[in-house]
């Protein structure tokens, strides 16, 4: 019996291993089909997926594959070689890392997010440096973590976060269990999750917008459609997806 | 202590005569390499100029100093709940227990991150039986050193409890009936007789169990969230250094290997005994 659940374990692992490098490999060198493969930040996913609809139905035999996350771990990724046609970031230095030639597409900026009934009553960002409530922002390290020291610097509150959370949708599972009072997220992030957070928008918020970058990459192995993606984006149709899931526009551009 | 067991008696020789068939050599090789060349790309892309400086800061300490302890008290939390849960399942016929084995092993094929929202689930502050701490006696886990050491052993214990529950299967079940008709209780016996007879399987789970609790990442952050000083285990402290700093998170898995490869090797010769 030990034996099998031992064998089933290690089945399961190699399971799971094996559907894990679907996401980014599988494209990899196997050129059959036309499929274009875009690499963009986790806040990306509900705009950028619906986009990638459109992006098929007008371009008939061309499926778009997404490989969502980690703004630097997809950065990483490229960098080793992952075979991305097109990359949309969180932030421009993460951009940085990859292309020097990128577009700014959008903005989000941020919220803060509490739980239903806002047990801690708060109302403004300088509510949050009230010792007796629990918050959670994002790590300096992430895109998010550093808009929130931004924001927070520009309005000179000292917060005390209750964690330091590895990306955006972590400091929103701790708000939305009741974990965390309060917690600094992006606006698309609080639309998302209408119903579960609620989204309460701060003036100071101005101070720390972050920029999304967007390239269709030089090495990209389906270079056109890769630029028309690109296009579709910073068209009027991209730009209107974008805004409502609640991203601002990029401005001139 | 009982320490005349048959395989001591007539230790099992070392070699079967023979040379190993290439048919296994070869594979074995290659399972080798797999395992150890990431580790080789690790050394070979590490900042070794730097490498001094860059341990000297505070917080590789910190999280070094968290990492281990929790990790130690989560091995003895898995050794007090899971030796006890191995020896039921072994020892003590129950309608169910196919079952039992079964979800024993769930924290195993689980992702930890769903392991660590499970756990706010129960236990954080709104949580079935979190909101009861919270509001009887003022107790919050999330965000404190203690659901560190919770959420490494909810990720480790089955290695124990499976590793435990092995030996306590392989073991001669002769011994304890041979205590049971010279009058010991079942207490005793176990005491006396079936934990001596299994402790180099404890050892064993023991050792996979507090790696598991060093490494583990997913459900510790998810539930414990990231401080540094208070629940920034070395994982969390290499996946944040990965975001901006790619080497310094190099430097900090490999304090972490070193760390780990010194105590279990240490640990494993004493323990589980080489002869």
């Amino acid at each position: 019996m030990i034996k099998r659940v031992a064998a089933l374990a290690a089945g399961l692992s190699l399971l799971v291993a094996g559907c894990g490098d679907t996401g980014d490999g599988d494209t990899a060198g196997k050129g059959s089909g036309s499929t274009l493969t875009v690499f963009a930040a986790a806040s990306l996913t509900e705009s950028f997926t619906a986009l990638g609809k459109t992006f098929e139905t007008s371009h008939q035999g061309v499926k778009v594959r997404f490989n969502f996350g980690g703004s630097s771990t997809l950065a990483q990724q490229i960098r080793q070689g992952a075979p991305a046609d097109v990359f949309a970031a969180a932030s421009p230095a993460t951009m940085k890392q990859v292309s020097a030639t990128s577009q700014v597409f959008t903005r989000n900026r941020l919220v803060i997010a509490v739980p239903p009934g806002n047990p801690g009553k708060v109302a403004r960002l300088s509510d949050l440096s009230d010792r007796k409530l629990k918050v959670v922002l994002c790590a300096e390290q992430v895109p998010c973590g550093a808009a929130a020291t931004r924001a927070l610097g520009a309005a000179g509150v000292k917060v005390e976060p209750a964690s330091q959370e590895q990306d955006v949708k972590a400091v929103l599972t701790k708000v939305q269990l009741g974990e965390a009072d309060a917690g600094l997220v992006y606006r698309t992030d609080a639309k998302a999750a209408a119903g579960r957070v609620t989204g309460i928008e701060f003036p100071e918020s101005a101070q720390a917008i972050n920029e999304y970058p967007i390239v269709a990459l030089p090495t990209a192995p389906r270079p056109a459609p890769a630029k028309e993606f690109v296009q579709l984006v910073l068209s009027a149709q991209g730009q209107a997806a974008l805004s409502r899931a609640g991203f601002e526009s990029a401005g001139a551009n | 202590m009982l320490s005349t067991g048959p395989a001591r008696v007539k230790p099992a020789p070392d070699r079967v005569p023979g040379r190993p068939p290439w048919i296994l050599v070869v594979p074995a090789l290659l399972g080798l390499a797999f395992l150890v060349l990431p580790l080789a790309g690790l050394l070979v892309r590490a900042p070794w100029s730097t490498l001094l400086t860059r341990l000297g800061e505070p917080q590789v300490m910190e999280a070094l100093r968290l990492s281990l302890i929790t990790a130690t008290l989560a091995t003895g939390l898995c050794l007090v709940l899971g030796v006890p849960l191995a020896w039921l399942l072994a020892r003590v016929p129950f309608p169910g227990a196919r079952l039992v084995r079964a979800l024993v092993t769930v924290p195993l094929v689980l992702p930890p991150v769903v392991g660590g929202v499970a756990l706010l689930l129960v236990l954080g502050r709104r949580g079935l039986v979190g909101s009861w701490l919270y509001g009887t006696f003022g107790i919050s886990l999330p965000f404190t050193t203690a659901g560190v050491v919770l959420a490494e052993t909810f990720v480790a214990m089955p290695f124990l409890v499976i590793s435990v529950e092995g030996a306590l299967r392989a073991a001669d079940l002769r011994y304890e009936e041979a205590a049971a008709t010279l009058g010991a209780t079942r207490w005793t016996t176990f005491r006396r007789v079936t934990l001596p007879l299994v402790a180099p399987g404890i050892a064993a789970g023991a050792i996979l169990c507090w790696a598991r609790a060093l490494g583990e990442f997913g459900a510790t952050i998810t539930f414990a969230g990231n401080f540094p000083g208070r629940t920034q285990t070395m994982p969390l402290a290499v996946y944040l250094a990965l975001e901006t700093d790619p080497e310094a998170a190099i430097v900090l898995s490999l304090v972490l290997l070193v760390v780990s490869v010194l105590v279990l090797a240490a640990l494993r010769d004493r323990w589980v005994g080489s002869s």
